[in-house]
């Protein structure tokens, strides 16, 4: 698991540019499901046959990470750029950046390093070492994604990107956990979710599934002077009430908290008070799609060190499994 | 169509109200220059005009896209009358995305009547320094039509008409970047270049689609792609211009006569990049100029679109205008020409131009 989140972690997918992720993934799935599809807006839906008796389930977390689009190259050769999600202002000067082309560059500021993380963008800029406009080997509209190595800290691992490769990877551990099921599984790795959970709409309206699940981070309440939030590192999977885009179908809320009980699966209730997930777009699909979300407890969430415990994964990929073996109650 | 009827089509286009929710006038001009060249010609309930033209011949059985969908937006930014005041004064509420601090002092227009208005300013002599030195709100501002009273101005307008900027198009410059200005260009320039595109013949279904509502949420694009499920999109556009002097070496977002703008994102939409590679290679090979938008700014019909059904590629394509989302902006007729030209090239060879 460690190994398989380090992979996609470290791997290159702003929003828009999820190819090397979608390769990624592709790979481990082969095998587990039985077929496998690119749609128009690049999301990659994975298909597995239910035995029958069951429902059609739309599993969804999202390949894309934040990242930067490149609106300026200027004459000695620093690009100015626009944000590609919800970048925070807090990301610090310094900070690595990759370009789909492998191009490597720093994040500096024109006030220099000590400068204030106010928001201001027009202000801060990525040198990637050019000297001029005409040696630079990035142009107008070039992505970025952040570098950062993962950090494998023990029971917690610390990266970039665990907002969403660490849910594409309880997808991946939970279907390869499950032999049969009686409902048909459409396995679906996103795309643009951090622009507007824009894979999610048109997937979830290919797909018309009868019950939805986005597996996603979460922000947690627990550390020092953190704004209170009652999910914490280390305590389980947690099971979505609400956010700030979606209110959990009381159907498949209950049903996952009355499936992780059954299985002895560590849980915890969670309610956002901001962001939302794929969930809200498969909520809102067609004529509507009873839908909820699990949710893998990080912290530094849309920092380059989201940090994930270990055991809560475990607790995720048992309680996904066991949604996707069980015909829902709902 | 030749430049002087392109530009009476686009000055009368431009010339035309049609504040958002309100494009019945614009539609009526664009219904006339596009019937006798398009197959089918329908209004749908929120006020789109969909023009339907079929393939120019039977397709190879691996052709694709079949259907295709270019969408420009009949709507403007203006003003909706609210609240008559006893003193005969107008109340309103802007329509669409408005500076506030544009409208003082500016001429509008009302109604079906077409009744001239006046948004006043007291004059210099009655203000003080520290007056000036802050910007009048929406709040602060009424419409002035002259009226004596309430009475007098309820027999000309009614609270729930709209307003529009009484801004001629004229042409400013022949030569150069052929500059001219007017108001709505926004997407006034789209909307000709579309009626100029629907003249061509092309392998595929082409759905030119005239949308509603555009600057309250691309809510006419929403339900014509929801209609129509094309295969491919695009949206034609007027966009955000800022190439005055600056002191650094930033971009400006487009320049004027520096080509019609292809956008990569903005608020609404991530472009396919398919797309945007073909649109480069047609300019580039057709020694057609172009250029990129350099800001993530603004929305358009693309972000409808692209996520219609399961999902559309996408693709912006617009003529920069200076001072836009104002009463009066700026274009190069030499951007429009060339967008025209790019477009039409583009669809042309979209078939195998670019892969799936």
């Amino acid at each position: 698991m460690k190994e398989l989140i380090k992979r996609l972690v470290e791997a290159y997918g702003p929003s828009g540019r999820e190819g090397e992720v979608r390769a990624l993934i592709e790979a481990e799935l082969a095998g587990i499901v039985d077929e496998m599809r690119v749609d128009a807006m690049g999301n990659l839906i994975a298909h597995k046959r239910g035995s029958g008796g069951g429902r059609r389930i739309m599993v969804a977390a999202h390949m894309d990470e934040i990242g930067l689009i490149i609106t300026h190259v200027d004459e000695k050769g620093y690009l100015r750029f626009a944000r590609v999600g919800g970048v925070l202002p807090g990301t610090p000067l310094g900070s690595r950046v990759r370009f789909g082309n492998g191009v490597i560059g720093v994040i500096g500021h024109e006030d220099g390093m000590g400068a204030k993380a106010d928001g201001d963008w027009d202000k801060v800029f990525v040198d990637v070492g050019a000297t001029s406009k005409e040696d630079c080997p990035v142009q107008v509209g070039d992505v970025a994604g952040f570098v950062q190595p993962m950090v494998d800290l023990g029971s917690r691992l610390a990266a970039k990107s665990m907002d969403d490769r660490v849910g594409c990877a309880v997808i991946i551990a939970a279907a390869r956990a499950i032999s049969a099921t009686p409902n048909e599984l459409f396995l679906v790795f996103t795309t643009q979710e951090e622009v507007g959970t824009r894979g999610a709409v048109v997937s979830a309206y290919g797909i018309e599934p009868e019950v939805g699940i986005a597996v996603d981070v979460t922000p947690t309440g627990d550390f020092p002077e953190s704004r209170t939030m009652s999910v914490s590192l280390g305590k389980g999977a947690a099971i979505k009430v609400l956010d700030s885009g979606m209110i959990s179908h009381p159907g498949v809320k209950n049903w996952m908290v009355a499936t992780a009980e059954a299985g002895g699966i560590a849980y915890q209730l969670e309610v956002l008070d901001r962001g939302t997930t794929d969930a809200r777009a498969i909520q809102t699909s067609r004529a509507g799609v009873p839908a909820g979300c699990l949710s893998v407890p990080t912290r530094y969430v849309h920092s380059q060190s989201e940090m994930v415990d270990m055991g809560d994964l475990e607790a995720c990929v048992e309680l996904l499994a066991a949604l996707m073996e069980n015909v829902p109650q709902i | 169509m030749n430049a002087s009827a392109m530009h009476g089509l686009l000055q009368r286009l431009c010339d035309a109200m049609g504040v958002t929710g309100n494009e019945g006038a614009v539609r009526e001009i664009l219904r006339e220059a596009v019937a006798e060249h398009c197959d089918e010609l329908r209004t749908d309930a929120l006020g789109n005009l969909i023009c339907f033209k079929a393939a120019n011949g039977e397709a190879a059985e691996d052709a694709w896209p079949r259907k295709v969908m270019v969408a420009a937006h009949m709507d403007e930014i203006g003003l909706m009358v609210t609240y008559i005041n006893e003193d005969g004064t107008l109340r309103f509420l802007p329509a669409g995305g408005i500076d506030p601090r544009i409208l003082v002092a500016k001429r509008v227009v009302i109604g079906g009547n077409a009744v001239a208005g006046v948004i006043g300013a007291r004059p210099i002599h009655l203000t003080k320094p520290e007056d000036r030195q802050r910007a009048l709100g929406v709040d602060d501002l009424v419409i002035d039509i002259g009226a004596k009273d309430k009475a007098a101005a309820a027999a000309l307008v009614k609270p729930g008409d709209y307003a529009g900027f009484a801004t001629t198009f004229q042409v400013l410059d022949e030569g150069g970047v052929q500059a001219a200005k007017g108001k709505a260009f926004d997407d006034r320039a789209g909307c000709a270049a579309l009626a100029q595109l629907v003249q061509g013949s092309y392998p595929f279904d082409l759905y030119a689609v005239f949308t509603a509502q555009e600057e309250v949420g691309l809510r006419g694009a929403t339900v014509a792609a929801n209609a129509v499920m094309p295969d491919v999109a695009f949206a034609l556009e007027g966009t955000i211009c800022d190439d005055l002097p600056k002191d650094e070496d930033v971009s400006p977002v487009t320049e004027l006569g520096k080509g019609p703008a292809i956008t990569l994102m903005d608020q609404s939409f991530i472009a396919d990049r398919r797309l945007v590679d073909h649109l480069v290679r047609t300019a580039e090979a057709r020694g057609i100029p172009y250029q990129f938008k350099r800001a993530v700014a603004g929305g358009t019909d693309s972000g409808a679109m692209h996520l219609a059904g399961e999902g559309v590629p996408s693709v912006t394509v617009a003529a920069p205008a200076r001072y836009i989302h104002g009463p009066v902006g700026m274009i190069s007729l030499a951007d429009y020409t060339s967008m025209v030209a790019l477009m039409r090239a583009a669809l042309e060879t979209l078939q195998g131009g670019w892969t799936r």
